[in-house]
């Protein structure tokens, strides 16, 4: 697209448009947002029932490569299971599991890409311990270490926002090894000897723990690659900009419908409070953004992963998402009144999505900032 | 027909390299930048012989049918003219209201005898057309339009007034928006719309000055107008529909067919340059946070319109409101731009006070007037406030205001 006489493409085959379709089916059935409430009260992570048959559909598989039982699919066809997903903010394990896979696939030795990537692809969850007490979005800012002893390697330090840890099968942890950072994958048994303490978070909708890695000894086999650790990260940082962009898509797309059907049936003096322009006007803005948030979205997944460009593409779908998200989510809560202000209303939900989608490897300004880094 | 890729790059360095070589060389005074800004017979002239030389170079309604004037060609074709168009920013097709309006409407719903007398000379600009929609008591209620058509015999006779007509002085026809029922059970249904000539006795046209300060539109009087019946498009009683289908030529939801672009547009790439230009407390603009932030703002913003014509594209991913992209094209991108001139005169420092005239305004104070410029897109073809209500309406389903 730096070539400004060629109009931009968005790819789009009919696989995905399937997929799509699916996923949009699926998830109204499984994740219906008038269970949003009891899912996020229930005792486990997640239904694994449910889980399963995600497996079963072939979508943890996806982007992982045929020689490891996956689809051989790419990112483009995450996006389109992830966007169901967040409308109906479903807060499965997908997104994590997925980028976990991303990362073996980028930078795994080749015995972790043969004994994980097939377990991944049938189900095995899927944990990311990239983000620290500092609050820092820049996932090479770590204070977590992996020191040399006589057992082998010891872990040490605090991880963060780590979903789904308690239920996880796998877990991708980034510390400082040797000066720079590297990526460990520890299976259950390994990770279990931390400790884990649930954190209680703005999307209600997500399982997030709080990783404490001492006591945690590993061998030097469970790295990856150290030259390709750097990359590892980047690209993880950028599929979850990407997935997390694709999840706030199909929240603002969830949240102004739901807005919109209230303002059809809701009168007051006398009038549905749709016809109030007050009203009418910020919808018709939010749908606006959607509209360039969804666009940003379906370009940045047929280029991710391709350098700059890719790049570029992820943290504007990012930025974009998070803006149209935060309006629409935020004047749904004014727009449904007093109703707006209760738990029961979903407009809090998709505004705690919306933070929490923020919260999550940068808000729009850091993405901005990044931007004119990269294109100023 | 289909064309390789090789055909249509070819064709492509056909085109750049005719462009290259034949845009005109600057006039020596600041062209407008749309069709509505023709504020000099100057600017007027020079713009209508550089359409005449585009067409008949075979680059303009390329894909209309070659009987009357077109080239018959893909639309492909014509649609990498008009991209290297933009591209080289080349001076717009003066003759807008004929080449994106008129000329679609008559292709779509004139008869045989309309399109050979009016296509022909909208394509070489010899027929400058303009646009009697609005009225000065009914701005964006268009259903409202008040203008008398009485028939008597086989004739109508027109009375009232027009306003906002781009081109008026230079038009040899309009299309017209008019009441020819005041008794019809709802206002729509008493308009009718036709294609008149402007040189006849009882049209008077007088220039408006704008809030620039300089002249571009006009003010049309009809006082016992008389114009043949076989002026009427679409039939009589029928002059809202033939409208709603001119407005969405106008909304950029359909036609453009006959090619060129029509507005000279600010690009961020440009107020980017002026960014580095600027001048901060002895730093470059462009090295201030908050600058940054905003430019890439609008970088996003304006990758986000050439996105979303892509998505338009493919189906299942406009399948929820299949209708917002093209109806909401015109309210988002008239807004960005007037955003978007006015942070480039923010950026110019002290210089931003100057203004055209001032041999010291930057780029001869085109970021000044472009800004109040950018009104005419915000309010005409319905006010942005308008735009809102029909999106809110029609594409959103919300009970009307």
């Amino acid at each position: 697209m730096a070539d400004s006489e060629k109009k931009p493409v968005i790819a789009f085959s009919d696989e995905q448009a399937q997929l799509l379709d699916i996923a949009a089916n699926f998830a109204r059935d499984k994740f219906p947002l008038s269970a949003a409430r009891a899912r996020i009260a229930a005792e486990a992570d997640l239904d694994k029932s449910v889980w399963a048959e995600m497996a079963a559909l072939g979508w943890l598989g996806v982007a992982i490569p045929e020689e490891f039982g996956g689809s051989g699919l790419s990112l483009a066809e995450v996006v389109t299971i992830a966007e169901p997903l967040g409308r109906h903010v479903a807060g499965t394990p997908f997104a994590s599991t997925t980028q976990l896979a991303q990362a073996l696939v980028k930078a795994g030795t080749p015995s972790q890409r043969r004994d994980y990537l097939p377990r991944l692809a049938e189900g095995a969850i899927g944990a990311l311990a990239l983000c620290e007490p500092s609050g820092d979005w820049n996932l090479t800012n770590l204070a977590a270490t992996a020191t040399k002893t006589a057992d082998g390697v010891a872990l040490s330090g605090v991880k963060t926002f780590v979903s789904d840890a308690a239920s996880a099968d796998l877990m991708l942890i980034s510390v400082v090894k040797d000066g720079a950072p590297a990526l460990a994958l520890l299976d259950r048994e390994a990770f279990g000897r931390g400790r884990i303490e649930r954190e209680t978070v703005i999307d209600e909708s997500r399982r997030s723990y709080r990783v404490m890695l001492d006591g945690m000894v590993v061998q030097d086999c469970y790295f990856l690659e150290a030259d390709q650790t750097a990359a590892a990260l980047k690209h993880l940082d950028e599929a979850a900009c990407l997935l997390l962009a694709a999840e706030m898509c199909g929240g603002a797309a969830g949240v102004i419908a739901t807005t919109v059907e209230y303002l059809k049936t809701r009168k007051q003096f006398g009038r549905l409070i749709g016809s109030y322009q007050a009203l009418k006007h910020p919808m018709v803005d939010a749908l606006v953004m959607l509209d360039a948030a969804r666009s940003h979205l379906y370009y940045a997944a047929g280029v991710v992963g391709d350098g700059a460009e890719g790049e570029i593409a992820v943290r504007m779908a990012k930025a974009a998402a998070g803006e149209a998200l935060a309006f629409a989510a935020d004047r749904a809560i004014q727009f449904h009144g007093g109703f707006g202000f209760t738990y029961d209303c979903d407009a809090q939900l998709y505004r705690r999505l919306g933070l929490w989608g923020e919260a999550r490897h940068g808000d729009a300004a850091w993405q901005r900032a990044r931007l004119a880094e990269l294109m100023l | 027909m289909s064309l390789s890729k090789q055909e249509l790059d070819d064709f492509r360095a056909g085109v750049r390299a005719w462009f290259e070589e034949n845009k005109p060389a600057d006039p020596g005074f600041l062209l407008p930048q749309s069709f509505m800004e023709v504020g000099t017979d100057a600017q007027f002239y020079f713009l209508r012989d550089w359409q005449r030389k585009v067409y008949e170079a075979g680059y303009l309604g390329m894909a209309w049918p070659r009987e009357y004037g077109g080239g018959g060609k893909p639309q492909m074709l014509q649609d990498i003219v008009t991209r290297e168009m933009v591209r080289q920013k080349v001076p717009f097709m003066t003759n807008t209201i004929g080449l994106s309006w008129a000329g679609p409407l008559i292709l779509n719903m004139g008869t045989e005898e309309q399109k050979k007398a009016y296509i022909p000379g909208i394509l070489s600009a010899e027929d400058i057309w303009c646009q009697g929609f609005s009225e000065p008591d009914h701005g964006s209620d268009l259903g409202n339009a008040q203008l008398k058509a009485v028939r008597d015999g086989h004739e109508f006779v027109l009375n009232g007034s027009k306003i906002w007509t781009s081109l008026g002085a230079y038009a040899k026809y309009m299309i017209l928006l008019a009441r020819t029922n005041p008794h019809a059970n709802n206002k729509y249904e008493g308009l009718s719309f036709y294609l008149i000539p402007m040189r006849i006795a009882g049209i008077e046209v007088r220039p408006i000055r704008k809030l620039t300060g300089e002249y571009g539109f006009n003010q049309t009087f009809f006082r016992d107008a008389r114009v043949p019946e076989s002026c009427l498009i679409g039939g009589e009683g029928n002059g809202w529909q033939v409208a709603m289908a001119t407005l969405m030529f106008e909304r950029g939801a359909a036609g453009g067919q006959a090619g060129g672009h029509a507005m000279m547009s600010t690009e961020v790439s440009e107020v980017v340059a002026l960014a580095r230009a600027a001048k901060r407390g002895g730093r470059p603009a462009i090295e201030d946070p908050l600058v940054r932030d905003q430019l890439v703002r609008f970088i996003v913003e304006e990758r986000g319109f050439a996105l979303n014509s892509a998505r338009a594209k493919v189906k299942p991913l406009v399948s929820e409101y299949p209708l917002s992209i093209p109806m909401a094209g015109k309210l988002a991108m008239s807004e960005f731009q007037r955003r978007l001139n006015q942070f480039a005169l923010s950026l110019q420092g002290a210089n931003a006070a100057y203004y055209v005239g001032d041999a010291h305004a930057i780029d001869r104070g085109l970021w000044q007037r472009a800004y109040f410029n950018a009104f005419s897109a915000t309010i005409g073809g319905g006010t942005s406030e308008i735009q809102h209500n029909i999106i809110g309406e029609r594409v959103l389903g919300l009970a009307k205001s």
